[in-house]
């Protein structure tokens, strides 16, 4: 082996200006992939129907599913909630101003539907649906879209039957031949246009996220923004020797101070490891000022507090049930909930895997603890 | 004419003299220059010249000097429903040359950045191949390496761009950008390991991730130029970048450059996932869209002065800069445009120009202080000439997220503030 080895990557030295070595032969590494793993791995499905399992779903079972599983991004008619994605309707909005553009509308296979489900969905517990359950949500979203009845089973039998009906919409990049001609001129360089006029200004959409001066994010820093706010007769030299290091202490010194009232015992470094932790989160839960419920329930007043008591948000039933037996969302509920929130409670329409590191959850629940009074 | 001129300088100076005298104005912020009395940063000791500094065993990996804290990723909140399936920006304003470090280069995750360590990864090849493979890490290092500089665009890079100037800075404008240094294994060293069969068209590839992102490529792309990379920039990924392993497609959407790469399936024909149909295909007027639309064409933009990075040193001397690229080869000329277009000058193109790699573009102007309608324009080596927003919509239509590869302008006030804006 380690002969040949050697010749190879000699050959390859000698056509050291190729981009790639040279591979007269095989190297021998690896493993052959055993069957039951590729099973695992290759879940791929094709248009052509490549790699669906043997299996079906109803669309009844698949509006249950979809309720359970998805209904809380997706609504329960596949119609979207907030910004997530709209699964039915918008026939015929592909020229509009606002294209609808979803399953029924513009997906030109339904290979794509059962793939992206089966392996990516639900957002936050990827590969937690069975075949059988992937199925049937697939036909659920067919019957949404209108494309079969109420009665219809999906199966790997008829699965290559269902034609999208934008199936024929899509073409090959064509840029080559129906842009490069146009754009390959030689560049113009001296009067190649009229006098040009602003048409557009970006700020007055006002969209850009700023920093505090108002200015936008991330702006270099003005070297000399102390002489520049010093009064015009002011001693520029003196604003000069402090430039930027007085300040940056002063705004290092300033975020450790919040949030610390409510538990005065817990560690600070630890409340701030929660709220990096909490982005998970913050795709169906909003806490702090303001904080309004969302895909999940608003989460102030939650450490310390009874379950169920966000205003406004309708809680699953098993949280309800759970609620009126007396669940109060302490360290330790609240760790068991969070470790494995299906385990925890069956049936939750929190759609998420759990926090598996014991420190995540410490370090969350600390940071919610923040917004509890 | 202007007693704010210094009267001693460097022959620098004097070459400027000739250039900017006529009404050289305030010269804002030239402050220490046009001092009366001496400079105490130079006649006065400082703490750092007589106290110690760092050891070296104060920081075992180093982060950039706080002063360099604005330079960072930023995203868009109100982009995306939730920051796991988001994307944020280079914050190519304020960097030069171009090579991006690791740590401020843009993210695009569809479930998040994930935690793979080197012990826990394999990679599997299958489908239509002689021998179905699965690799440790380890059997990967053991494979000749090259290496590669390669720029990766997101599609969408400008998408928010498309109905008209939106975002105020180039790293929210064309910031879905970074440009680095790789090292790992040729792709087609893989294939061939495994044995690709003759109607083996086309390779799929999945990450690690809950997402997994999957999608296709031709054969020919795969056996071409496309690497399974392990380095970047001289040390290993970043977690945010495919840690331990993840797809250099060059000149190809960053979409395609898998991160975490689990598995490459070969098939008969695409998979048309659904991030090569739902997503990443480009509705056009007709209501038809295009689909495998994988080349980013030929694009520039001009990093400063842009709005987050103004004029503050008043009339004079001008340093503008900027970077241009192209999925089609190497760039061979970048023109600079003053007033929005009408006219141009050949940039100056700074080091090498690599093919399907970020290139540095130099203009070094004399300022008047007054109003500037910016504009850079790239020509790669076929000849194509990036051209502007309204000739792509005149085209494409208003539905077209992706690809948007046109012209930038930026209005240079008076005062060196500078604004994104449309003109026409």
């Amino acid at each position: 082996m380690s002969k040949s080895l050697k010749l190879l990557l000699g050959s390859a030295l000698t056509v050291s200006a190729l981009a790639a070595p040279a591979m007269a032969e095989r190297l021998g590494l690896g493993r052959a992939a055993l069957p039951e793993e590729i099973s695992a791995w290759d879940v791929a499905v094709l248009p052509d129907g490549q790699g669906l399992r043997p299996g079906s779903g109803d669309v009844a079972t698949g509006e249950e599913v979809f309720a359970a599983n998805c209904a809380m991004c997706h609504g329960e008619f596949a119609e979207g909630l907030d910004a997530w994605p709209v699964l039915a309707g918008g026939d015929g909005t592909l020229r509009d101003m606002r294209p609808v553009k979803t399953i029924g509308s513009y997906w030109p296979h339904l290979s794509t539907v059962y793939d992206y489900i089966h392996r990516s969905m639900p957002f936050g517990a990827a590969q937690t649906l069975s075949v059988d359950e992937t199925y049937a949500i697939t036909a659920f979203l067919l019957y949404s879209n209108g494309l079969v009845e109420e009665d219809f089973v999906l199966s790997d039998k008829n699965f290559t039957e269902i034609q999208l009906p934008n199936a024929d919409g899509f073409y090959p990049d064509d840029r080559a031949e129906s842009e490069y001609p146009l754009f390959s001129a030689a560049a113009c360089m001296t009067d190649c246009l009229p006098e040009q006029k602003i048409t557009k200004r970006a700020v007055e959409l006002n969209v850009t996220p700023t920093d505090p001066d108002g200015k936008p994010a991330g702006t270099l820093p003005d070297l000399h923004a102390a002489a520049a706010v010093a009064p015009a007769s002011g001693d520029t030299k003196a604003a000069e020797v402090t430039p930027e290091p007085a300040k940056a202490e002063e705004a290092k010194a300033e975020p450790a101070a919040p949030a610390t009232e409510a538990v005065v015992a817990i560690d600070p470094e630890l409340i701030e490891d929660g709220e990096k932790v909490f982005k998970k989160c913050t795709a169906c839960h909003k806490v702090g000022d303001g904080a309004k419920n969302g895909t999940g329930p608003a989460l102030n007043n939650v450490f310390g507090h009874a379950a169920g008591k966000a205003d406004g948000f309708k809680y699953s039933k098993p949280l309800l049930t759970m609620a009126e037996g007396g669940l109060v969302w302490d360290m330790d509920s609240l760790d068991a909930f969070l470790a494995d929130p299906k385990g925890f409670m069956k049936g939750t329409k929190m759609s998420f895997a759990g926090l598996k590191k014991e420190e995540d959850r410490a370090a969350v629940i600390a940071y919610l603890s923040t917004f509890s009074n | 004419m202007n007693n704010d001129e210094p009267e001693t300088g460097t022959s620098r100076r004097g070459f400027l003299r000739q250039t900017a005298l006529a009404g050289a104005g305030l010269v804002a912020g030239t402050s220490a220059a046009r001092a009366e009395g001496a400079d105490p940063l130079i006649t006065e000791v400082q703490p750092w010249a007589t106290e110690f500094g760092d050891p070296v065993d104060a920081v075992p990996y180093g982060m950039p000097i706080r002063f360099e804290q604005h330079v960072v990723r930023r995203n868009v909140e109100w982009l995306t429903e939730s920051p796991v399936s988001s994307i944020n920006f280079t914050p190519i304003h304020a960097l030069e040359g171009t090579i991006t470090p690791q740590g401020c280069a843009f993210e695009r995750h569809h479930s998040g950045a994930i935690e793979l360590s080197k012990a826990d990864y394999r990679l599997m090849i299958n489908g239509l191949v002689e021998r179905p493979l699965v690799f440790t890490f380890e059997d990967l290092l053991r494979f000749p390496r090259t290496s590669v500089t390669a720029f990766c665009e997101c599609a969408a890079n400008g998408g928010m761009e498309w109905g008209g100037a939106q975002l105020e800075g180039c790293q929210f404008t064309q910031g879905m950008i970074h440009n680095m240094e790789y090292v790992g294994v040729p792709l087609r060293v893989l294939l061939e390991e495994a044995g690709v069969k003759p109607e083996g068209k086309w390779l799929y590839a999945e990450g690690a991730d809950a997402s997994s992102n999957g999608r296709s490529m031709p054969m020919e792309k795969a056996l071409d130029d496309v690497m399974l990379a392990f380095y970047a920039n001289g040390e290993a990924l970043r977690k945010e970048h495919g840690y331990p392993a993840r797809l250099v497609v060059p000149g190809w959407e960053g979409n395609m450059w898998v991160k975490w790469v689990r598995r490459l399936g070969v098939y008969d024909r695409a998979v048309e996932s659904r991030e090569e149909t739902s997503k990443y295909t480009d509705l056009m007027p007709d209501g038809r869209a295009r689909k495998w639309t994988w080349v980013m064409d030929a694009k520039s933009v001009i990093t400063s002065p842009s709005p987050q990075a103004p004029i503050r040193h008043g009339k004079g001397p001008l340093v503008i800069t900027g970077l241009a690229w192209s999925g089609n080869g190497k760039i061979t000329k970048v023109d600079v445009s003053m007033d929005g277009g009408r006219n141009w000058v050949e940039a100056r193109i700074t080091g090498e120009a690599k093919a399907k790699a970020l290139t540095r573009f130099h203009l070094d102007i004399d300022w008047d202080g007054s109003e500037l309608m910016l504009q850079s324009r790239a020509t790669d080596e076929t000849g194509y000439v990036q051209p502007t927003k309204d000739a792509l919509r005149a085209i494409r239509g208003r539905n077209n997220v992706y690809h948007n590869n046109g012209i930038q302008t930026w209005w240079v006030r008076a005062d060196g503030e500078v604004e994104n804006v449309e003109i026409a």
